[in-house]
């Protein structure tokens, strides 16, 4: 292809995706610069000891067979982009499933070990060193096929409002990022930093925690983690940001 | 006409629900809701301090006002220095109660309604934001800041 061809046909691209694409920005472009350094910086972002954690648990190998790595060995090869393609349509199930729900079903099914339960400190910490693999992989979840009534779902949550405050995610998330909430910044709301450590938890939680979290903010119901709300609603996100890098574990406020 | 018609609404709403549930009734002329709800006086000194607590009117999280102990002040609404000289009590009110009365996008919650909302966390549920007496005493707040 010509130079003058391919410059089209990159035009031509830009003009196709959504209007957001190239206008959303992650989480920690929000942070302080002192705080984006700390992020990026192993020895300093707490995060990595859950991420540690995790790989830990990965290779382990007393008692539970097949282990993780026996069956995804060399995971910094095998396992680099599989966090960025979830959530995802479970082709068995017909479910929608994220990351957690991807290690859950692994130890359930093919361990046989009872599961370690949503937002335990073990699988946050499988998650979290699975998620680190994909560290700078840009985001790409499907919005098609299976996976479109969920992420019809997900968007119709997205922009509906809820709770006594009746407000909508994207009243805040689409129209006033950049502004003021008290001394936080409002940012895209977009979840590649998750698991993440936030300094108000002192410790890693997932995306789940965080969308409860704002769910509470508007005085509205707080789904449980690994809902069927939620799931639909990280599926939205994460379609919404399509092609961010993700930056997991991050470091957030 | 709009504001006929949503006066209309509110005095059927009024009408349709329960007593036990029923919050106190108001009716809406022009842009303002110019009675005290159900006549009660407001205090403008609780009137600021459920402006600035952080789990009741927690104002500051979207607006600034004139309080220079307060560091963290939201930048999503108008600044509240001398709203009391831009808007009337009656004006104050409606805004507080329901702005969406005014403007069906707003972002302002309603303070002062129970129906028409999704999913309120049952701590929530079937009260308003603010009661009627806590409405009067941010209005009465409000309307005393009249410095720009």
């Amino acid at each position: 292809m010509s130079a003058a061809g391919r410059a089209l046909a990159a035009a031509l691209l830009a003009l196709a995706s959504p209007a957001f694409a190239d206008e959303i920005k992650p989480g920690s472009a929000f942070l302080s610069p002192e705080m984006q350094r700390q992020q990026e910086d192993q020895g300093r972002n707490p995060g990595y000891l859950w991420v540690e954690q995790g790989e830990e648990l990965f290779s382990r190998r007393e008692s539970v067979s097949p282990t993780c790595i026996s069956c995804h060995a060399d995971p910094g090869q095998s396992l680099r982009g599989a966090a960025a393609r979830y959530p995802q349509v479970d082709r068995a199930s017909g479910k929608l499933i994220n990351l957690e729900g991807r290690i859950e079903q692994c130890r359930v099914e093919r361990q046989k070990q009872p599961a370690f339960g949503y937002e335990s400190q073990d699988l946050l910490g499988l998650t979290a060193y699975v998620a680190s693999l994909s560290k700078s992989v840009p985001l790409s979840v499907s919005a098609d096929g299976a996976a479109k009534p969920f992420y019809e779902a997900g968007k119709a949550f997205y922009e509906r409002r809820q709770g006594q405050l009746n407000l909508a995610c994207t009243q805040c998330h689409d129209d006033l990022v950049g502004q003021k909430l008290r001394g936080d910044t409002i940012s895209h709301g977009v979840g590649t930093g998750y698991p993440a450590y936030r300094l108000e938890w002192n410790g890693v939680g997932s995306l789940h925690r965080r969308l409860r979290a704002c769910s509470l903010g508007v005085r509205a119901t707080q789904f449980d983690y690994g809902s069927d709300d939620y799931l639909a609603l990280e599926l939205y996100l994460a379609v919404r940001a399509k092609g961010l890098a993700l930056e997991a574990p991050g470091l957030r406020r | 006409m709009k504001l006929a018609a949503i006066r209309i609404a509110l005095i059927m709403l009024a009408l349709a629900s329960a007593p036990a549930s029923a919050l106190e009734a108001y009716t809406v002329v022009g842009d303002a809701i110019p009675a005290p709800l159900g006549g009660r006086i407001g205090d403008a000194l609780r009137g600021r301090a459920l402006v600035l607590d952080r789990t009741q009117g927690n104002c500051l999280i979207c607006h600034h006002v004139p309080e220079p102990n307060e560091p963290f002040q939201g930048t999503i609404g108008p600044g509240l220095a001398g709203v009391g000289a831009r808007l009337d009590s009656g004006q104050l009110r409606l805004r507080l109660i329901d702005a969406g009365l005014l403007n069906p996008q707003t972002v302002m919650p309603p303070y002062f309604r129970i129906e028409g909302l999704r999913d309120v966390a049952p701590a929530f549920r079937d009260r308003p934001a603010l009661t009627a007496q806590e409405i009067e005493d941010v209005v009465t707040y409000l309307a005393s800041l009249r410095t720009p």
